[in-house]
């Protein structure tokens, strides 16, 4: 079973990029885009084709990096999660990608329901949603930088900056 | 007052200044 750590980490980073490329997509890129195409009617588009295909992706690949991440850690998990000290800088980076887990499944989709219809819901409940999705994906957006520090460079040393 | 996360520079340097707390925080959990 030596072979299961190697395996987690590999799906945890792949499902992990694709987690944080489509989220700084939306973040980044999106969001823009989004406002000057509605602006000369041309984002008819983004939110029938591309946003629902991002959208699965970004969703799915946030429970297998949660998932292979959780599996990574293993029987250090209690550890890592109580914040204990041979843990602590990873138990930090573990506990904010909870929070980014938990706000996408939990806030942003089902948010992301009622905005691309899938769910019945008025034009003022569509605007709330639209606000509150729009923040929550912002906050995952700042809580990467430290989940990426505490996840990645602090597995490395960094936390001693050595 | 304007909420900072509707500037994507204001989030980008959110998230580094919790990193920088979060540094010292990890270090104090880890006795150093």
């Amino acid at each position: 079973m030596d072979f299961v750590p190697a395996i987690s980490r590999w799906i945890h980073l792949l499902a992990g990029i694709m987690w944080l490329g489509l989220l700084y997509y939306f973040n980044f890129v999106q969001v823009a885009a989004l406002k000057a195409a509605q602006a000369d009617g041309s984002g008819a588009g983004i939110g029938k084709h591309i946003a629902p295909r991002a959208l699965f992706f970004f969703r799915w690949s946030s429970l297998v990096t949660w998932l292979a991440g959780a599996s990574l850690l293993g029987a250090n998990f209690t550890d890592a999660f109580l914040l204990r000290p041979s843990h602590a800088a990873i138990g930090i980076g573990a506990w904010l990608g909870t929070i980014m887990f938990v706000n996408v499944w939990v806030v942003i989709w089902p948010c992301q329901k009622r905005i691309l219809g899938m769910v019945d819901a008025s034009e003022q409940e569509k605007n709330t949603a639209r606000r509150v999705a729009y923040l929550a994906s912002r906050a995952n957006t700042m809580l990467s930088i430290p989940m990426v520090f505490f996840m990645a460079a602090g597995a490395h040393g960094a936390i001693y900056f050595q | 007052m304007p909420n900072p996360l509707d500037s994507l520079w204001a989030t980008v340097i959110g998230g580094v200044l919790l990193t920088i707390v979060l540094y010292f925080v990890a270090r104090w959990l880890m006795g150093a």
